[in-house]
């Protein structure tokens, strides 16, 4: 069992110091902010190195902050074996928020990455199957983000009340 | 037959005009289209079940459109379901109604106001003859719901344009129920589902 601290200095040895940045004494658990392009190999080296093992993808969700105005997908992994936690982020500007799947590693990503997809427009470079999960296919806008604003009618519907 | 049993012995004769004996037949065997959609689709099974029995109205439930007299809309309707709605709709043989049970798929319900993804009643993609007010309105008002629909089949006429109109029953609850026929009301108007690209056209008209 290895708390964020020690698993941030493992993975600062590993790929270097100056890609990671790790954030504490926040309200929530701490977490480790991660490069967009890296997120794959630090992936597959968090699942599969001795030691630390996180072989669960308990959640991967989307975020938008819109004063920063960036996209953000935060990774929350669990070790069935090791029983330690540990949390990602990626943040990613706004206007061109893509990042590598993870689909690969977990399949849990796979409907995850659709529905950040869905909900935030991020899109999964390498995702097999890069639908909407929830809104339909001709859906326009992505409604979880802070300024989404409703399209007034959808195939002739009208949305509002 | 209960009742009538072994009263017919002497063939006896039952006067009754045609249109009456129909409508009381067509009444008699509602079979309902399962369109269970969200929680109203508990109090329907519910309603189905021994304890308020369905059944007994000769109203069984039929999963082929094609097999349904009446389409209970029972839940929250999506924009996404209101295309399938619409289609399921038009696969129903005539006479055909609809019964929108609960308050989501009467006017949007508690999704009204943000709720995005949600058609804000299924009287703007299909015509609706009875409305059941609750959310989700208990077995009781659902059964209400069909006793509306049986008055309703009852008033209707063979030939068209003589005798009563199709009528629309709002039922409020309590006393004030509403009855009034096509001409009065525009619910009957539905919305066109059209096709992206139409959609597409029309927005560049600016309509």
């Amino acid at each position: 069992m290895k708390t964020a601290e020690e698993l941030h200095r493992i993975l600062a040895e590993k790929f270097g110091e100056e890609l990671f940045e790790l954030k504490q004494d926040e309200p929530a658990a701490p977490w480790i902010i991660v490069k967009a392009e890296q997120i794959r190999e630090v992936s597959k080296f968090l699942r599969d190195e001795p030691g630390l093992r996180f072989d669960s993808l308990m959640c991967l969700s989307g975020v938008h902050y819109p004063k920063e105005n960036a996209l953000g997908v935060t990774y929350h992994l669990f070790s069935t074996s090791e029983k330690h936690k540990l949390t990602l982020k990626v943040i990613m500007p706004e206007e061109d928020a893509h990042l590598p799947t993870v689909e690969q590693i977990w399949k849990t990503a796979d409907w995850h990455e659709r529905e950040a997809y869905d909900m935030f427009g991020i899109r999964f470079d390498g995702h097999p199957d890069p639908r909407r999960i929830l809104c339909p296919d001709d859906w326009e806008g992505y409604p979880l983000r802070k300024d989404y604003r409703v399209q007034e009618f959808y195939r002739g519907m009208k949305v509002e009340y | 037959m209960g009742l009538l049993d072994k009263k017919f012995q002497d063939s006896n004769i039952i006067i009754v005009s045609l249109e009456k004996a129909l409508n009381w037949a067509r009444k008699s065997s509602i079979w309902y289209m399962q369109f269970g959609l969200a929680c109203c689709a508990i109090e329907m099974m519910a309603t189905a079940a021994s304890r308020y029995d369905f059944d007994r109205f000769g109203i069984i439930p039929r999963s082929s459109p094609r097999q349904a007299d009446v389409m209970i809309v029972a839940g929250t309707v999506t924009l996404k379901m209101a295309t399938r709605i619409k289609r399921l709709y038009e696969q129903m043989a005539e006479p055909r109604y609809v019964i929108s049970m609960g308050s989501c798929s009467n006017c949007g319900g508690p999704y009204w106001e943000h709720g995005y993804h949600v058609l804000k009643g299924v009287d703007r993609v299909v015509p609706v003859d009875v409305y059941v007010p609750g959310c989700p309105p208990r077995p009781e008002a659902l059964l209400q719901g069909f006793l509306h629909l049986h008055d309703k089949i009852m008033k209707e006429s063979l030939v068209e344009g003589i005798g009563s109109k199709p009528v629309v029953i709002h039922d409020k609850g309590g006393d004030d129920i509403q009855v009034k026929s096509a001409e009065e009301t525009d619910e009957h108007k539905t919305a066109q589902i059209e096709f992206p690209q139409q959609d597409v056209a029309r927005k560049k008209e600016g309509a």
